[in-house]
């Protein structure tokens, strides 16, 4: 740091952090968006759509989760019920 | 057994071809007989930094589509015998490159030499498409910036999964890191991501940091690849990252602040 340097206005917080930050979850997203299997989307609204034959539940209660390790891969499928669900047709 | 390595980023501009230029005359001035080949086809700029421009008679296409054999198309760099250049096409369309086309080829010149370095287009179209395809080796150049990073990190995912060597299921391509015009300053001052954030965020080997230099433009003015342009920072840069790719451990220079005078350092400049 210079002698000018201290009449300046302080410094900012540098915006490499900033950048840094923002792709650390940039890449993260894409990493893992990256490797799943393109059936993905339709799976889950394939699903929605048979739950739905059963209990009434919102178009975003069924969320797929794809992860893949070295030796596996893990489909988990959550699905959100409505408090008291009431079945359809009975 | 020829080696083929790709240098690739995604994005355009942060120095591909400057580096295959490099990297290719720094191989064959070790004695490995070395092709580099550019794959930009209709925007051909490889011979213009390699300063072959006017020696252009047939090109890549021309090899592909059999209206030339491989060794009328090469151009043997006059500063370097173990070096040849093969020119991209600048007026076909890019569908030109076939994938049986460029393995045709890659496979004779794997005959008569040690590394084939394949400069890419910027994108993810045919033409990136096909520089990669066949690679052992792959250089990701990415400059310290948000965008390149990313593209970056994206060609690796294109790497791992459409390669030959993936749809194979062989051995993965080794990726190397090529951080280009870097400074030491900016990122001294918190404005420029460092190469260990880079690193970090792209969890890859790093073959070299290239520093901001202004002999880079000045080579490619003369059409003279930088990495012979030895008094230069980026020149060395790039004769170290040729030498830790063929396996020298070498530390990384230019990563600090040049040492200024009393003066400058007064003014903060």
């Amino acid at each position: 740091m210079g002698l000018l340097d201290l009449f300046r206005s302080h410094r900012q917080r540098g915006t490499a952090a900033i950048a840094k930050e923002r792709l650390q979850i940039l890449v993260a997203h894409d990493r893992a968006t990256r490797n799943q299997p393109s059936y993905l989307p339709q799976l889950q609204q394939e699903i929605l759509e048979v739950i739905r034959k059963y209990v009434d539940v919102d178009m975003n209660a069924v969320s797929v989760n794809y992860e893949q390790d070295d030796t596996r891969e893990v489909l988990e499928l959550n699905i959100v019920l409505p408090e008291a669900a009431p079945a359809k047709g009975g | 057994m020829a080696r083929t390595i790709v240098i690739t980023s995604g994005k355009g501009g942060v120095g591909k071809t400057t580096t295959s230029a490099a990297l290719a005359m720094g191989l064959a001035q070790r004695g490995h007989r070395t092709a580099v080949i550019d794959f930009d086809v209709g925007l051909r700029n490889l011979d213009l930094i390699m300063g072959c421009e006017r020696r252009v008679v047939y090109d890549f296409v021309n090899v592909i589509n059999g209206e030339a054999n491989i060794n009328q198309a090469l151009i043997r760099d006059k500063r370097c015998d173990a070096l040849y250049v093969l020119p991209a096409s600048q007026t076909r369309d890019k569908d030109a490159l076939t994938k049986d086309g460029v393995g045709r080829v890659l496979e004779e010149l794997a005959k008569t030499f040690d590394y084939i370095v394949c400069d890419s287009p910027a994108g993810i179209e045919h033409g990136a498409y096909m520089a990669m395809y066949y690679a052992d080796d792959a250089v990701v150049v990415t400059n310290p910036e948000v965008s390149s990073v990313r593209d970056s990190d994206r060609m690796l995912g294109i790497l791992s999964s459409k390669s030959r060597r993936a749809e194979r299921n062989e051995a993965p391509i080794r990726e190397y890191l090529l951080l280009t015009r870097y400074s030491p300053e900016r990122v001294a001052k918190g404005e420029m991501l460092s190469v260990n954030d880079v690193r970090e965020i792209l969890s890859l080997d790093l073959l070299g940091v290239i520093p901001e230099s202004k002999a880079v433009l000045n080579a490619s003015n003369s059409g003279v690849p930088v990495i012979l342009d030895t008094e230069s920072d980026a020149g060395q840069a790039y004769h170290d990252a040729v030498g830790r790719y063929l396996g020298e451990d070498l530390p990384h220079r230019f990563l600090e602040i040049k040492k200024k005078g009393f003066f400058s350092r007064l003014m903060g400049g």
